[in-house]
């Protein structure tokens, strides 16, 4: 089998065993990576030369004998909504082409300490905003399956690059879906973890009560060995990070309680990834789980109540980019507001403008209570209905998006089609709760389905043990030769 | 009508910048009077993807004022944002807290011509303070400096329950006293630690009605805050006087011109779209810990002006003098707690000679070698006429200096006070004698150059003799003539 081809565990072992060298493996990346990119465009940018310089050092410190981090010489792509010292970080919009942060995320920080390649930066919506990967302003990601159809979004080029074999393993970021959504749609697993369980310091804020860094494998193990590396209490730079318990996933459900919400089977679902979730969900029951039924009744308003939470407070968070000390800057002959206006007219797209609208009015005087207030106790009540249905059940599956991928165009114009992508996934954000997408199928098309699981806060190991044993059980997920 | 036909009415919103080791929101140094953007880090300068991580010593700081502005703690409390936009505000939109305040319903009492006034305090918040715009004839535009930002502030705001701009003036020193007494806040307002801004209305007299009224920012001294409500109260009459309406505006105080400008109207007033900041969690301070910050409070200005008054008989003047520095005070108090000698002389000397070293030397008490004993001491000295106050300020010079007994002082330095009746007569007889005009107008009826008689003889003890024998003797020689 190819190198490309091969899983974050059995390239380590190889590692570990000497029978390929770090440099070596760097190098295949990147040919790989040259291979791929032109049907792809999963990179906006990548590091060959930093990638050989630290896969050198790999070997070196291989050859010393000294202790190697997790990833050792293992590449990862990184979101380019996370920060990267000394490359920029453009979020995929003009407003920061030319930004380059002075520091590391956290996660980032974490890659390098676990001896990890860090083989570029990757495609995304920009400012994570959208739900196809088109919103970026330099480029469309193609889905590996068919290039004339999207990856998802936000986390488009984290997904495309991991399921186009470019690298094993990548770093994504999930507001409302936009890892779980690309992973369902390009047949990888994505997950997104517990608000919290990783460091958010470095990523670039899109909506800081919602957004979550998480990883991308095409195997549930290394999407497991990802997350080890990155999860963590951050208390020096993140208030709201917390510690996560953690063990790596086990090849046992016997007993486990499947929970099944009909409302995730609603109108708007198709039909065949109706039945494809349904039929995974048989599996459990064949692997010795037990399937309960479980009530969600406010899932219909999530996507209201995200849409206005979201967006209320990127209209905050995006509010510094006014040209005055980094990134795209307007007009500087004319008055401070000719600054401020033609600053953010040009440097940000049209949806992320979209949302910084939507969001100052539901934050303004007098609709307040009416649409933010509304939306926050929403929140508290899909949140409740949640802990609710996890005394009857450990883990609820769902569809991961209504549809499989869509043509790219196809819903560009349609910005509401193109919000019910998420349909399935924000309800996990706005609950805090992790979530991960696993393969359970193809459509009559060909076109990978995802299937989602959700558990309580910090189940996470749980979770992993439940997507493994599927796995398992459908004897490995399938790659798309491209 | 006229101005003595209305009441004045005015609130403050004071904000005064905590002297905590670092920033409010990252590990920054907070100092002022640094070079520019030398004291900023990508979190203050809210770089994309960074976050804040509350400063806890902001929190207790927050609550020891509330505490000795006898406010309620909210144990439970949260950050809000408050957006808007301005170059110095790098993440285009403040941390500050909207509707749980740190601390609320609280007062606090000051002295006004000797009465007590009891006003009250809204609420006092934490936030975080922004940078500065710096403009200079020497290039076009502006530049910023993001020192300052992410300096922790607490907002104090009160009730509009003080009445004049007196009052205003005296609640104003009354804040940064304690301030600094806490120990929480340099409390400059030169430097702009402490900045207020300035609400007035004016109403007739017998009104329970508020007028509308205006906020005046930019006002930077106690003078000028004075000054400030005075013109604006002012001004307000006339516009009613003149049959106007007073509109609810920010007009901004120019204290070189003694005016206000309008410098934004109602309808110009921002939307600032608070909402709870995400970054943050809320945060619970234990009911211990609240106890704890509070038992820490010492005894503050006006509690401490009243008690010297009422146990000492001290004057208000003397009394709130004495009070508002807390190392004065306290040395004050140590001499005091000794018995030795009259608590009145011992304040003459603090908030007179003293001081006026201190204030010359721009040091404090703590940085002298002056001790208790040695003060206390010279005083008995004074007590007993071992020496006169003239000579006793040629000790304090000394043991202000170091730490040697005054005792000491005046043998080496031959201070001692001259009683021997025999060697006082004589210098009393020639002085007669060397001033035969005086002696004339004396006779004449012009008894008070018996002043300038006394002065050349203590001038001819080298002020070792004690006035008030010399001045019996000199009258006394006089009319024997």
């Amino acid at each position: 089998m190819e190198l490309y081809r091969k899983s974050a565990s059995e390239l380590s072992a190889l590692l570990n065993k000497k029978e390929i060298s770090a440099l070596e493996l760097a190098d295949a990346t990147l040919a790989r990576i040259e291979a791929v990119e032109p049907a792809v465009d999963a990179f906006l940018s990548v590091n060959a030369d930093a990638m050989r310089e630290k896969a050198r050092a790999v070997d070196e410190k291989r050859a010393r004998g000294e202790a190697l981090g997790a990833l050792a010489g293992i590449p990862v792509a990184v979101k380019d909504n996370i920060c990267t010292r000394g490359v920029a970080t453009t979020c995929a919009s003009k407003m920061l082409e030319n930004f380059v942060p002075p520091y590391n995320a956290t996660v980032v920080d974490k890659l390098e300490a676990a001896d990890a390649l860090i083989a570029g930066k990757v495609n995304m919506d920009e400012f994570a905003m959208g739900g196809s990967c088109e919103n970026s302003a330099f480029k469309a990601t193609k889905n590996p399956w068919d290039t004339s159809r999207v990856p998802g979004g936000s986390s488009g080029g984290s997904a495309a690059a991991v399921a186009a074999c470019e690298v094993p393993l990548s770093l994504g970021s999930d507001t409302g879906g936009s890892i779980r959504c690309p992973a369902g749609l390009c047949g990888i697993v994505g997950l997104k973890p517990t608000y919290g369980s990783v460091s958010r310091f470095g990523l670039v804020a899109f909506a800081s009560s919602l957004d979550q860094i998480g990883p991308f494998g095409r195997t549930v193990d290394d999407t497991a060995l990802l997350f080890d590396v990155i999860r963590g209490k951050d208390s020096a730079h993140d208030a709201t990070s917390k510690d996560c318990p953690f063990t790596m996933p086990g090849s046992d459900v016997r007993g486990m309680r499947i929970g099944v919400a009909k409302e995730y089977f609603g109108e708007g679902v198709s039909e065949e990834i109706k039945t494809a979730v349904l039929r995974a969900v048989d599996e459990f029951k064949a692997m010795g789980a037990e399937v309960v039924e479980v009530s969600l009744p406010s899932t219909g308003y999530a996507l209201s109540a995200y849409y206005i939470i979201s967006s209320a407070e990127a209209s905050s968070n995006l509010a510094r980019y006014d040209g005055v000390k980094y990134g795209y800057s307007g007009r500087r002959d004319g008055s401070l507001t000719d600054l401020y206006l033609s600053t953010r007219s040009e440097g940000f797209g049209r949806e992320v403008k979209r949302r910084i609208m939507l969001g100052t009015y539901v934050l303004s005087s007098g609709y307040y209570d009416a649409y933010y207030k509304r939306a926050k106790m929403l929140q508290k009540q899909i949140a409740a209905e949640f802990a609710a249905a996890f005394e009857h059940c450990d883990l609820i599956a769902t569809p991961t998006t209504p549809t499989t991928a869509f043509r790219l165009g196809e819903k560009l114009s349609d910005p509401l089609a193109m919000y019910a992508s998420d349909i399935c996934t924000v309800t996990a954000n706005i609950a805090g709760l992790p979530g991960v997408s696993v393969p359970c199928g193809v459509d009559s098309e060909g076109l990978p389905i995802g299937l989602q699981l959700l558990g309580p806060h910090f189940s996470e190991s749980k979770l992993l043990t439940a997507a493994k044993c599927f796995e398992t059980a459908k004897g490995g997920f399938a790659v798309k030769e491209l | 009508m006229g101005m003595n036909d209305y009441e004045v009415i005015v609130g403050l919103e004071v904000h005064a910048e905590l002297c905590t080791e670092t920033k409010i929101f990252c590990g920054c140094k907070n100092a002022f009077g640094a070079e520019v953007n030398t004291l900023c880090c990508p979190v203050c300068m809210g770089m994309p993807g960074t976050l804040p991580v509350l400063n806890k010593q902001v929190v207790d700081y927050a609550i020891k004022m509330g505490h000795a502005l006898n406010c309620r703690i909210n144990r439970v409390s949260k950050n809000d944002r408050k957006n808007y936009f301005y170059p110095d505000l790098p993440k285009a939109y403040q941390i500050s807290q909207f509707d749980i305040p740190l601390c609320e319903d609280g007062y606090i009492d000051i002295l006004v011509n000797g009465q007590k006034k009891r006003v009250g305090i809204t609420r006092i918040h934490i936030e975080e303070d922004a940078g500065k715009l710096i403009h200079d004839d020497s290039f076009d535009g502006s530049l910023v400096d993001f020192n300052r930002c992410g300096v922790p502030l607490i907002e104090m705001v009160s009730e509009p329950d003080l009445r004049s701009a007196e009052e205003a003036k005296a609640y104003l020193e009354a804040i940064t006293s304690i301030l600094l007494y806490l120990g929480i806040s340099d409390a400059k307002m030169q430097e702009g630690s402490v900045r207020a801004d300035v609400n007035v209305s004016v109403r007739k007299k017998g009104s329970t009605e508020f007028g509308t009224r205006t906020e005046m920012k930019n006002v930077n001294s106690f003078g000028a805050v004075y000054r400030a409500i005075q013109y604006e109260a002012a001004r307000q009459v006339e516009v009613l006087e003149n049959g106007g309406v007073i509109e609810q505006e920010t007009r901004r105080w120019d204290d070189a011109k003694g005016c206000n400008f309008l410098l934004r109207s109602k309808e110009d007033a921002q939307d600032y779209r608070y909402f709870p900041e995400p970054d943050l969690l809320t945060f619970e301070v234990s009911e211990a810990h609240v106890q704890e910050l509070k038992d820490s409070i010492p005894e503050l200005p006006v509690a401490k002006t009243i008690r010297y008054m009422q146990d000492f008989g001290l004057n208000q003047d003397d009394a709130s003098l004495l009070a508002s520095n807390k190392a004065r005070s306290e040395f004050f108090d140590s001499c005091v707690a000794m018995h030795k000698c009259d608590a009145k002389l011992v304040s003459n000397w603090v908030i007179g000679d003293i001081a006026r070293i201190l204030n010359e030397r721009r040091i404090e008490i703590g940085d002298t070698a002056l001790t208790k004993e040695n003060l206390t001491d010279m005083i008995c000295l004074i007590e007993k006429g071992t020496i006169s106050n003239t000579a006793a300020k040629t000790v304090l010079e000394t043991i202000i200096e170091e730490d040697v007994s005054p005792a000491k002082v005046v043998e080496e330095k031959g201070l001692a006070q001259v009683n021997d009746a025999d060697a006082l007569q004589k210098i009393v007889n020639d002085v007669l004698a060397a001033n035969q005009k005086a002696v004339a107008d004396y006779k004449g009826g012009k008894t008070n150059v018996a002043g300038f008689l006394v002065g050349q003889c203590m001038k001819a003890t080298k002020g070792k003799g004690n006035p008030a024998t010399l001045r019996e003797m000199v009258v006394a020689a006089i009319e024997a003539l």
